[in-house]
């Protein structure tokens, strides 16, 4: 129906009629295909910093056209705004208004991105107010972005730089295709750690990665990119779903593991199958979740009881094995929910899970680090499953078309795309990390 | 040629979708389309998709003409490499395991690398012929040059012949069913209604049992909408069983003991059974759950009453006993197939009977008897159903994991027929 929809608003007589009516007209949005360019068109860079001609040097070699300072009249497909230099909010002035010039000159799908610090406590006034500045600027410039363009940052912690290895891997990552339905979020470079792809189309060149509740939905789609991305799969999901399991699994090459993940060996069951099978365990992704929305005044112990073991009693249980096992590397991405961060009507037990997914990864960071490994959570907004497919039509319009900043729902592929940047080797400087593909929405399952 | 002259034939895994009794889940799947699903969920499990196997192995005992390539068609509609060669096999109920062990030949003798072997029935998408007389009319017709001969052939037809044949259970040669069959032996060896029950009951508790800690998590794939065999009654209790009114043997009146709570129900279902040798295995980083050791069928006269129908099995066993060295008790598995579940008690009884062991199987000594606790520990087809051909990949399949979960030990397997046929095999734990 978005499709249609979407359609409608976007060509021929429908088009005029929709803009004469100021129907919101939902954007084509870019998504990543391996054979399309990291941008639709030149590079705008904006702004200082000491590492600039190094940062430049890697653009260039990532085949884009860069312009520094200006770019005439020539159509963009993209704004790189550097920023981590700023000591004052009075510096913002002369960056921020280019990059607003610059806007116009846009192509549909491009990408603006800066490159900040965080503000901490222990900041001089200033140049906190000028980092937690640019943080505001940039979720507000999100909303304003239009043609199915968006606005992300990069924020880098004091022991990193513009070229370190994951800052380097998010700009890719927010420039590209993949990040097609993020707008107005931050990642945060902790750590040097990570090197880059040798193939950024095969990240996950011999990787062999697990993906539970791969069945259906977001869980599907995730096998698929984590396939198509070079990893060998493993899917897991009930004995129940154990034929749509199969029909995934034969159209990826990915092996079955028929299993519940709440019971007491699933962590073993999955490294037996793993590197009994396939040599080793290098990322898992744990997708399987359930949702048994009602308000809390009727809710019973069935459904609170059952949403906590699934989506967070049995990850921690899992996590806590595969500590134990010291598996080298170890990447874990979880699923969290927006419903986690913002909260959502009906759905306390199922927020109660998705909110202990985020505090349970950015506990965990440190533990993963240790060997080596990452864990990190990414937080869909409203995207188009069998799952929001239930709810109501009103509820599901509005959600997906008029609150997000991109106007529409996301698709299960968009969380995959996140989902396969952050199990990658050249996202372990983002340890700890949680990160929203929400259109810039709060609403979502 | 010795066993030890040829190599291993490793049991990797296999897959089955949940057996269904006839005219429920599975009422508008073909054979083709179960088997097809059973070998996606197997190339699913084992990641053989686009893989060339040595050979896929299979039948159905109730084909339609047009499953001439039944094996065939559902490799070509599979995940695997079409380049794999299929053929079908048909030995009534013993189809699978006729398949599965002629596999693993091959695979001893170093004619194929990799199989995987398996049946299919269905008795709900069953084939129904016209009668013989409209099929000798429709045959002229074809052989009709002329309007005339046509018109004079098709005038022949009358409404009696309209009457559809549908394929039976019934012996050719007796006109007796399987069951009437059956019931003959299970009176003949004076097996009692209340033992009949108890190994139904067994049957059904321990299937539900194996159900519950996930034993078939890696043997079995849904389908259609079923993810358990739909026969599995995990409450069914003596007292229920024994309220049953008999089914077969009704001529014998108040001695009838089968019922169909003691017998096994028309069903639908499919397995597959993935095989391989050890360099195969290997060089796949594939499990290998079980050695098939060997397996031997045998034939009985059951035309003239001198043997039951059912008792093939009970001369396999020992001829292939004596080819291995072995005894009854050198077995911690007996997986024997429940057609009936007198099928089993008279076997059993018979392995323990002097004069049978003497006279007919030409013994000095009675085999003996079996640990019963050792007998379909999880469950066997009283429970599960009874998909003729599908039947023997279901036990080798299992049997495999239960020597695997051991670490060690051997099984017995042995599988009746129609034709007064059976199979038996040996499969051993891998050390």
């Amino acid at each position: 129906m978005a499709d249609k929809y979407m359609e409608l608003v976007n060509s021929g007589a429908t088009k005029k009629l929709a803009k004469l009516l100021g129907l919101p007209r939902p954007p084509r949005l870019r998504r990543y295909a391996p054979e399309s360019p990291l941008l639709p068109g030149p590079l705008l860079v904006l702004g200082a910093s000491t590492h600039a001609q190094e940062l430049s040097d890697v653009l260039v070699s990532w085949g884009l056209d860069v312009r520094r300072h200006d770019a005439g009249d020539a159509k963009l497909g993209g704004i790189l705004l550097l920023l981590d230099e700023m000591d004052h909010p009075q510096s913002l002035s002369p960056v921020m208004l280019s990059a607003g010039r610059a806007l116009r000159q846009l192509l549909p799908g491009a990408r603006v991105v800066s490159i900040s610090r965080p503000a901490k406590a222990q900041d001089a006034p200033a140049i906190a107010a000028v980092r937690q500045g640019i943080d505001g600027a940039i979720r507000s410039l999100g909303r304003e972005m239009r043609g199915g363009s968006t606005a992300n940052g990069i924020v880098l912690e004091e022991s990193t730089t513009p070229v370190s290895p994951s800052a380097l891997a998010a700009l890719h990552f927010f420039f590209s295709g993949r990040s097609a339905y993020i707008d107005g979020q931050f990642l945060t470079v902790r750590t040097e750690d990570g090197a880059l792809p040798a193939d950024f189309a095969q990240p996950l060149a011999g990787k062999v990665a697990v993906v539970t509740g791969a069945a259906r939905g977001i869980g599907a789609a995730i096998a698929r990119t984590l396939a198509r991305d070079g990893a060998q799969v493993v899917i897991v999901d009930m004995p129940q779903a154990g034929d749509s399991l199969a029909k995934v699994a034969n159209t990826i090459g990915a092996t079955t593991l028929q299993l519940d993940v709440t019971a007491p060996d699933a962590a073993q069951q999955i490294m037996d199958h793993a590197i009994g099978r396939h040599g080793s365990l290098d990322i898992v992704v744990h997708n399987a979740g359930i949702t048994r929305d009602k308000l809390l005044a009727n809710m019973d112990a069935g459904r609170w009881d059952s949403v906590i073991a699934v989506n967070i009693a049995s990850q921690l249980r899992m996590n806590e094995a595969f500590l134990a096992a010291k598996l080298p590397n170890l990447r874990i991405v979880s699923l969290a929910s927006t419903s986690g961060i913002a909260g959502n009507r009906g759905q306390t037990n199922y927020a109660a899970s998705k909110g202990g997914v985020i505090g349970m990864v950015r506990s965990s960071a440190k533990l993963f680090a240790e060997q080596g490994g990452s864990v990190a959570a990414v937080a869909p907004g409203f995207i188009e499953t069998e799952m929001t497919a239930k709810i109501p039509l009103g509820t599901r319009t509005v959600a997906r078309m008029v609150l997000p900043s991109l106007m529409q729902g996301g698709l299960p592929e968009d969380v995959a795309e996140a989902i396969s940047f952050l199990g990658s080797d050249a996202a372990a400087g983002l340890n700890g990390q949680v990160l929203r593909v929400c259109g810039q929405s709060l609403v979502g399952a | 040629m010795t066993q030890q002259s040829v190599r291993n034939a490793v049991i990797i895994g296999g897959n089955r979708i949940p057996f269904a009794r006839s005219n429920t889940a599975y009422v508008n799947a073909s054979n083709q389309d179960m088997f097809t699903a059973a070998l996606e969920g197997l190339v699913a499990r084992f990641g053989l998709q686009g893989e060339r196997m040595g050979a896929v192995s299979g039948g159905a005992v109730l084909k339609h003409s047009k499953d001439f390539n039944l094996i065939r068609e559902s490799v070509l509609g599979s995940s695997l490499d079409p380049a794999t060669p299929a053929y079908d096999v048909q030995m009534a109920c013993a189809t699978g395991m006729e398949a599965i062990g002629s596999l693993a030949n091959k695979i001893k003798l170093g004619q194929l690398e990799s199989a995987i072997g398996g049946g299919v029935d269905t008795t709900s998408d069953a084939p129904i012929a016209v009668s013989e007389s409209l099929r000798a009319v429709l045959l002229e017709l074809s052989r009709a040059r002329s309007t005339k001969d046509k018109l004079k052939a098709l005038a022949k037809i009358r409404p009696a012949h309209l009457a559809p044949s549908a394929p039976g259970t019934g012996e050719p040669r007796t006109g007796l069913s399987m069951g009437d069959h059956q019931a003959l032996t299970t009176k003949a060896w004076g097996i009692t209604r209340e033992a009949q029950d108890e190994l139904a009951l067994a049957s059904h508790k321990n299937l539900a049992a194996a159900y519950d800690r996930g034993f078939f998590n890696d043997l079995v794939t849904p389908f259609n909408g079923l993810a358990k065999d739909n026969n599995l009654r995990a409450d069914s209790t003596l007292e229920k069983l024994g309220k049953l009114k008999p089914a077969f043997g009704k001529n014998l009146g108040d001695e009838a003991t089968m019922t169909a709570g003691n017998s096994t129900p028309l069903t639908d279902g499919a397995s597959a059974v993935l095989l391989g040798s050890e360099d195969y295995a290997r060089s796949h980083d594939l499990p290998m759950l079980a050695n098939f050791v060997d397996f031997e069928a045998a034939a009985v006269d059951f035309v003239h009453g001198t043997e039951g129908l059912l008792m093939a099995p009970a001369y396999a066993t020992a001829r292939m006993l004596q080819r291995n060295n072995l005894t009854l008790q050198d077995f911690d598995f007996y997986e024997i197939h429940e057609a009936f579940a007198g099928t089993v008690l008279s076997t059993l009884k018979a392995w323990e009977d002097e004069e049978f062991c003497r006279e007919k199987l030409g013994l000095d000594a009675p085999l003996g008897a079996i640990d019963r606790a050792k007998l379909n520990v999880n469950g066997s087809s009283l429970a599960a159903g009874h998909p003729f051909a599908a039947t023997g990949g279901r036990i080798i399949a299992s049997t495999a994991k239960m020597l695997h979960e051991k670490g060690s030990g051997r099984a017995l397997i042995s599988v009746c027929a129609a034709g007064g046929q059976g199979v038996v095999a040996i499969l051993e734990a891998r050390s």
